[in-house]
């Protein structure tokens, strides 16, 4: 090879070179990314370990709508595997058909989770599952009658023995078996998770790109951190009320200091594409839309987090952002609801 | 461990009481470091986000209650602990983040 043509062929390489870093897939810091590696196995409590009876029941007592007051709604009326353990409404539908006032939140990876709830008041998984049961305008369910009712149950007198020996059929045993059956709600192989082990093309390149974004320019990350998505944290992301409804303090309601107005749990990103409406009251029905709230940096500017600010992001790269996040869905979800006890 | 998060290690003299101390808290991978601090009255105690992302500090303890808003990585709040007693410090944004500073005479 000439001089001539070896220089040729480095300008073409570098031409090469420029243009994929343009177009395709960055390169990534590995110890950046790390956090984003999928946990190995499932989490426990330690003072409830699971047991293939305790799913079993809490499965069983997920689905079951004899938990509600008037019998027709069950947990999984709100969190409904089919569409990504929420319910697709931009808030719940409660007791006589209510309107409540914040989105369902899926229950996918709860058992990763340390707090509760849109306004963290609860604690643990079996700390939340009698809530929504007992709430007035949700299940409506008082607990002396839902206890006399169960005991009614044959079924359920034998699943509750099996599960939790010498325990007895109590508000509990049933937390605790709910608690177990939603620890298995996991998201499972995702692209991402793919394509963060190795496989390339498990991804878009918009994918890898929406990535770096999340990472760098559109700092997605100063929130959902960590396998989950999430840091587990609270934050006032200037969500605007929807027309007829109340202004929502958030975690303020648990916890009185001004920076927790308006501030609600980061929610995870996985399976995100299932899950629409989006935010605490759901006012976005797309995660376009929901790009375009963090690229405005908010709408409601009071207490707003020190991390919101207007993101200036090309069409590009907010088609980009959302190609990302639609990696985070799990390929298959197939389920199979259970047989109720009688 | 570096120096300066030392557990009890005093830093700098405080330049209007000459035996008031200085401490550093470390708010590093979304935990306080170190999660226990012995201090005396007057002493002053410096909490630092060393974390890339925002961070609070609070507490609603008798003894002590304050709440220094939310501050971005590399800033640091100061908060001079001035009664005896226990204090139960948090941050807001993240609330498994715990610590206590025990204030003696």
């Amino acid at each position: 090879m000439t001089r001539r043509t070896t220089v040729a062929a480095s300008f073409v390489v570098i031409i090469v070179c420029v243009i994929g870093t343009a177009v395709s897939a960055p390169n990534f810091n590995q110890a950046k990314v790390e956090q984003f590696q999928r946990l190995p196995q499932i989490v426990e409590s330690p003072s409830n370990p699971m047991s293939p009876a305790r799913v079993a029941l809490g499965k069983a007592l997920f689905f079951d709508p004899r938990l509600s007051g008037s019998q027709s709604m069950s947990c999984a009326s709100c969190h409904n595997p089919s569409l990504g353990w929420s319910d697709g409404l931009p808030t719940a539908i409660g007791q006589g058909m209510s309107k409540l006032r914040r989105a369902t939140p899926t229950i996918v990876n709860s058992a990763y989770g340390s707090v509760f709830m849109w306004d963290g008041r609860k604690h643990s998984l079996e700390d939340q599952a009698l809530g929504p049961i007992q709430a007035k305008d949700e299940m409506n369910m008082d607990m002396t009658i839902l206890l006399e009712r169960l005991s009614t149950i044959k079924g359920y007198r034998e699943m509750f023995d099996h599960a939790y020996p010498g325990e007895g059929i109590t508000p509990d045993a049933i937390a605790k078996a709910i608690a177990s059956f939603e620890r298995t709600v996991v998201s499972t192989n995702t692209p991402f998770d793919r394509w963060r082990r190795g496989e390339q093309r498990a991804v878009s390149d918009a994918a890898k790109r929406g990535f770096e974004l999340f990472l760098g320019k559109a700092d997605c990350v100063a929130c959902h951190q960590g396998f989950n998505f999430t840091d587990e944290g609270f934050h006032n992301i200037g969500v605007k009320t929807v027309d007829g409804m109340k202004d929502d303090d958030g975690r303020y309601e648990q916890l009185k200091l001004r920076g927790m107005k308006g501030a609600f749990k980061t929610p995870t990103l996985r399976e995100v594409a299932l899950t629409a409406p989006y935010m605490h009251n759901g006012i976005y029905t797309t995660l376009e839309e929901v790009v375009d709230h963090y690229d405005r940096g908010g709408d409601v500017k009071d207490n707003l987090d020190i991390s919101m600010r207007p993101l200036k992001l090309s069409t590009q790269e907010k088609i980009d952002l959302v190609e990302f996040m639609k990696t985070l869905t799990s390929e298959r979800l197939e389920f199979a609801v259970p047989r109720l006890p009688q | 461990m570096k120096i300066k998060y030392c557990l009890g290690v005093a830093l700098i003299a405080c330049a209007f009481d000459a035996s008031a101390a200085e401490y550093e808290i470390a708010q590093r991978n979304k935990a306080f470091a170190p999660v226990y601090l012995k201090i005396k009255v007057g002493d002053v105690v410096n909490f630092v986000n060393d974390d890339p992302f925002a961070h609070n500090v609070y507490s609603l303890s008798e003894t002590k209650s304050f709440d220094v808003g939310s501050y971005p990585k590399g800033q640091g709040k100061q908060i001079t602990f001035d009664k005896p007693g226990q204090v139960f410090v948090e941050c807001a944004i993240h609330p498994f983040m715990k610590m206590k500073i025990e204030v003696t005479q």
